[in-house]
This record gives structure tokens, sequence and C-alpha cells, in this order.
């Protein structure tokens, strides 16, 4: 899917850190409309710190990020606005807010972007709910929930806006397999019947192969991307020892 | 979401009470913002025993407009009465069966006003005596423990007290000594309002020193500690109960009220008496600022307290606050481990940990007014 589409994300030259610690420089690379996109590395290589310039959460110290056509680094006001409403983002931890039951959740998202009546909103907020497959589970608060549920809910509620890119941090770390399997095949779904951009960051190659279109893999001694392509092509024709390692499953002293 | 739409909408009555709306344009939040409560109304009135929707005209739907075909469906298949799209695109038609969560749940009947209020009257008067008879056996557990570290001090873990001791005492001197200063500056200038009357500013000094030493110094000095340091305890023991330390602690067979409790019941223990004494020293500052202003010499003034206040009122204070520095960190350490898992459970710990910390100080500081009053103190 999605090889021929134009990019939706463009990241160019960019370079991210904290105060003067440099976590990647010079990285470049663009997402295309559609595919389900992978952000790939070890623990500590810069994945959810990209993830977090992507979505705006930070600027980069250097280089531009364009997401559908807006440079997030830059944009302002009105516009950056306009451009939160197009992507949704779950967090690794669900990040949904305690005091609210789910439904309510996802309605002040709605709140927030819509004028429409409050019926309307819980209507639209029930069939986010089943689309991720949590049609009974609207009533209940988050602490109610296992892993699974919470991660689910937290894209229940980055669909709100019926968003054209969802922004995943480690769907599914923490779950079981079988319940990773299951996250998995909604992000296919979701991928394929509204087709949604999707840029992931994750660890769990059993994910990767499952999901992903194409991949990019960072490296936290290279500070930057060491490989790119389809997670067969990097898995199979790498030539990188990192990327071996990490498709094959070997510790550096194997 | 936010495009804006142009989506039109006519009603055309079928036979036998049916109604039909024929849906044109786009139906997307903008639109659908203007026509939803028209849309609702319209059919609500009708009551249509049939309701249907032309749907050949509507060129995209998001979210907002497949919510209201859903609603419309879902009303009435609660009212058991026909609903049926007609000429929707597959496409369409596909993504709504995707979204559709079916008829929702039909509300469960709930018991009536009076037992729910009974109910509730009585999970309160539960909740309270079984807080209080934790509240109890914790403090008697704790105090337990304390005993058992003066026969073994080395069961005790000194660096943390001492550092916990340095937050909860020696940062607190300001905030003490400034409340203690201006406490007994407003006590003396209150009190010398009735004095005057009979000319007899002097003894506002007699007032002030035994009010202060028996009441209101280890009174205030336990508020604040409370505050300040209760909390605090609350709020550690609570992110570590959350972050799961707590259990680390229980797994690596390490007691956490001898490890997380105890040195802050010591350092809160020996703290309290220093901070009062600051307290009572200030507040007796203040006190003699405002007699100096009545034109009253500081020698004077101190021969004055000097004679009011006897060292068994000063002890008799003081005996107070080893019991109150005791109870605001049993009560604190026990909020702390009772948390939650909830994102607000911490703060209602640290909440729980100043309101039950100010009762219990009022409670006891009764029980010892009456206690010294039949031994005479």
């Amino acid at each position: 899917m999605g090889s021929d589409a134009p990019p939706i994300i463009q990241v160019s030259d960019v370079t991210v850190g904290y105060d003067h610690h440099i976590v990647l420089k010079d990285v470049t690379f663009e997402v295309r409309a559609g595919e389900v996109f992978c952000i790939l590395g070890g623990s500590g290589c810069g994945k959810s710190t990209l993830l977090k310039h992507m979505i705006g959460l930070h600027r980069p110290m250097a280089g531009s990020i364009l997401v559908d056509g807006t440079d997030i680094v830059t944009a302002e006001g009105e516009e950056r606005r306009a451009l939160l409403g197009r992507i949704g983002v779950a967090y690794q931890n669900g990040a949904l807010f305690g005091s609210m039951s789910l439904i309510e959740n996802i309605c002040m998202v709605l709140e927030e972007f819509t004028s429409l009546p409050r019926q309307a909103m819980q209507a639209i907020a029930r069939m986010k709910m089943k689309v991720v497959g949590l049609q009974d589970a609207g009533d209940r608060m988050p602490s109610e929930l296992s892993g699974g549920m919470r991660k689910r809910a937290a894209i229940a509620r980055a669909l709100a806006l019926d968003p054209k890119i969802l922004f995943l941090d480690e769907p599914s770390a923490g779950l079981d397999p079988i319940t990773a399997a299951q996250l998995d095949e909604l992000i296919v779904e979701l991928s394929q019947t509204l087709r949604i951009t999707f840029v992931i960051v994750t660890h769990e190659l059993a994910s990767i192969f499952a999901v992903a279109d194409r991949v990019i893999m960072l490296d936290k001694e290279r500070q930057t991307i060491i490989a790119r392509g389809s997670p067969e092509e990097l898995r199979d024709r790498s030539d990188d020892p990192w990327v071996r390692q990490f498709f094959h499953r070997q510790s550096s002293s194997a | 979401m936010a495009d804006s739409g142009t989506a039109t909408l006519d009603y055309e009555p079928l036979a036998e009470g049916g109604l039909r709306l024929v849906m044109k344009g786009t139906l997307n939040a903008a639109g659908i913002q203007q026509l939803w409560r028209q849309v609702m109304r319209q059919v609500a009135q009708s009551d249509p025993a049939a309701l249907e929707i032309d749907a050949r005209g509507v060129e995209s739907l998001d979210a907002a407009g497949m919510a209201l075909l859903l609603e419309l469906k879902a009303q009435q298949e609660q009212r058991r009465q026909d609903f049926r799209i007609r000429g929707l695109r597959d496409d369409l038609s596909d993504l709504m069966k995707l979204f559709d969560p079916g008829p929702p749940a039909p509300p469960k009947p709930g018991p009536g006003l009076l037992v729910r209020f009974v109910h509730r009257v009585g999970e309160i008067s539960h909740g309270v005596l079984v807080g209080f008879h934790t509240q109890v056996n914790f403090l008697g557990e704790i105090f337990v423990r304390l005993l058992s570290v003066l026969v073994r001090p080395s069961r005790l873990r000194w660096a943390d007290t001492f550092l916990i001791a340095e937050k909860a005492g020696a940062n607190a001197v300001g905030i003490v000594a400034l409340m203690g200063f201006l406490i007994g500056l407003i006590l003396a200038f209150q009190s010398a309002i009735g004095m005057r009357k009979f000319g007899a500013e002097i003894y506002v000094a007699d007032l002030v020193v035994l009010v202060l030493f028996r009441e209101l110094g280890p009174l205030i000095t336990a508020f604040i500690l409370t505050s300040r340091s209760g909390s605090a305890f609350a709020a550690e023991l609570g992110t570590m109960k959350v972050n799961e330390e707590v259990d680390a602690l229980v797994t690596m067979g390490v007691d956490p009220v001898q490890f997380l409790a105890l040195p802050r019941l010591v350092a809160a223990i020996c703290v309290m008496p220093l901070l009062t004494l600051f307290n009572e020293l200030f507040g007796l500052i203040g006190c003699g600022l405002v007699m100096r202003s009545f034109g009253f010499p500081v020698a004077t003034y101190i021969d004055q307290i000097q004679e009011a206040a006897s060292l068994g009122d000063l002890f008799g204070g003081l005996a107070k606050t080893f019991v109150f520095g005791g109870l605001i960190a049993g009560i604190g350490c026990l909020r702390g481990l009772q948390t939650g898992k909830s994102p607000s459970a911490v703060g209602d710990s640290a909440t729980r940990a100043v309101v039950s910390g100010i009762v219990a100080i009022v409670v006891v500081d009764g029980v010892f007014a009456v206690m010294y009053y039949y031994l005479g103190i």
C-alpha cells in the first residue's frame, strides 16, 4: 500500500536532542500517504524523541518537518490547530484522562474541535469505541481497563477527529503476544478501511512484520538512520551487522 | 471534520405513517452541527412507523454524518420500528457497518432514592469506622516498631532519618518562625483592645505567653508540619506505591513500615518540639514588639513573662508536640501506603493526610486539655 502515493510527511535534515545533547542528526525520510511506517531501533536510540518532534511537541535543533503540507515546526495559531485536527496520537501508556470515562475522553477532543450537539458527540464516541472493539466499555474509567484495552481506547481517542495520520508510540509494548497481535490486526484494518497513514514507533519484531509497509532503523551510536526499506528487505538483504542482529534477535556477543 | 459542509435535507411523508429523509451533499461535522437538532426534533415529532433515508445524493460522509444515520437507526430500533437506508454508496455503507456500535445497552433499573440514601449513609459510616480502626491499628503497630528501635537503634535508617528531619524540620524554620512572630503580634494587639479598658496592658504579656506555651505554639506548629510534611509523606509514599516500589520492597523481604514509615516518624517526633520552640520564641518577639510600642521596656516585658509562665507550662505544651509529631508522620505514611492506582490517588492521599492529621491533632489536644486540667498542670 502507498508505494506510489505522494509523501504526507517529509522530514528533512532534522537534528533533534535535549539541551545541548544531540540524539539524532541530519535525519531525512518521508512517509507516503496511506502506508504504515515504522520507526525502529534499540532502547535509547531516539525513536520516541523523533516522534515527539514529528507531532510538534518539541522543536528540532535544525531541519524541517512537513506534516500534511504544513511545517509543524513553524506553524502557529490557526494553522497549527488545523494541523493538530488532522493528526491523532496514541501515547505509550494511553495517556487517557483518569477522571473521565472513555466516552468523555473522546468527547473532550470533539468539544475542542467541533460545535456538534452533545448527543452527536456521544454517538461519534460510541462509533470510535466500536471500531477498536470496545463498544461495551464506553462508561468505564481508564483505571478499570487492562493494558490492551487502554491502548485500544487511546487509539479510539486518537481517531476522534477522523485523522489522516495516526502516530502510535510503542503500541504493543507491555502486551501479551495475543493481545499485541490483535492490536496489530486493528492497525492493519484501520489502515485498509479508513486509509489512515500510520507512523509507529516500535521495537517488537512480530508487530513490524505484521503491520509495516516500510521502516527506518535508527542507531544510538551513529545517531542517524542506518537502514530503510521494507521489513523483509532489511531482514534478508541488509549488510549492516546491527540491523542483522536486530532482525535475527541476536545479542551483540552472539 | 472541520471542512465546511453543504448538506441539504428534505422530509417526505410515506404511506402508513412512515417518513422519508432525503439527504444530499456532504454530510460532515460542519453541515451536521446545523442539522442534527432539526432532524432529531422532526423525527421525534412525527414518530414514524418506518424511517427511510434516501442517501442517493450523499457525496461523502464523515464520522459526524455517520453518527447521525446510526443514531437515527438506534432510535428506531429502540422503538421497535423500521429503519432503512436506500442508495448509499457501497464504500460508505461498508464503512458504516464498521462503525455501527449497535443499539445502546438499556439502562439497568437501580434501587429507589430512599434505598440509595440509606446505602450511602451506611457506606460512609462504615468507611469512617474502618478508617478509624485502620488508623489506630497502624499507629499502634508503628509505635511498637518505635520501641524496638529504642532497644536496637541500629535498626533505624539514620541517614534517611536525618535527611527527612532536615526537610521537615530545618527547612521549615523560616515559615514556623514567621507564623509565630505574626501570631504573637496579632494576639498581643487583639488582647490589648480588651486590656486597655482596665489599664492592664502589661497583662497582655501574661496572656500571650500562656496561650503560646500551652496551646497555640504546639497547635500552630503541628498544623504547619501537617500541611508541609504530612502531605509530603503521603505524596512520596503514594507515588512509590503507584510505581510499585512498595511492592518491590515487600518482595525483597523489606518491611515497608520499617523502611519508609519509621524514619519519617522518628524525624517528625524529633523536629516537632524544636520547631514549636522556635514558633514560641518568635511569638514572644512579636508580642514584645507590640509591648515596646505600648511603652513598656524590654526588661519589664521579660520579667512579666517569667512571672506569668512556669516551666510546667512550657514543658506541658512541649510534651504534646512529641505526640503531634508521631500523629502527623503516622497518618501521612498510612495515607501514602493506602494510595490507590488512579492518577488522582496521590493527590487524594495528600489531602486525606492533611485532613485526618488536623482532626487527629485537635482531638488529641482536647484529650491533653482534659488530662492537664485534672492533673493540675
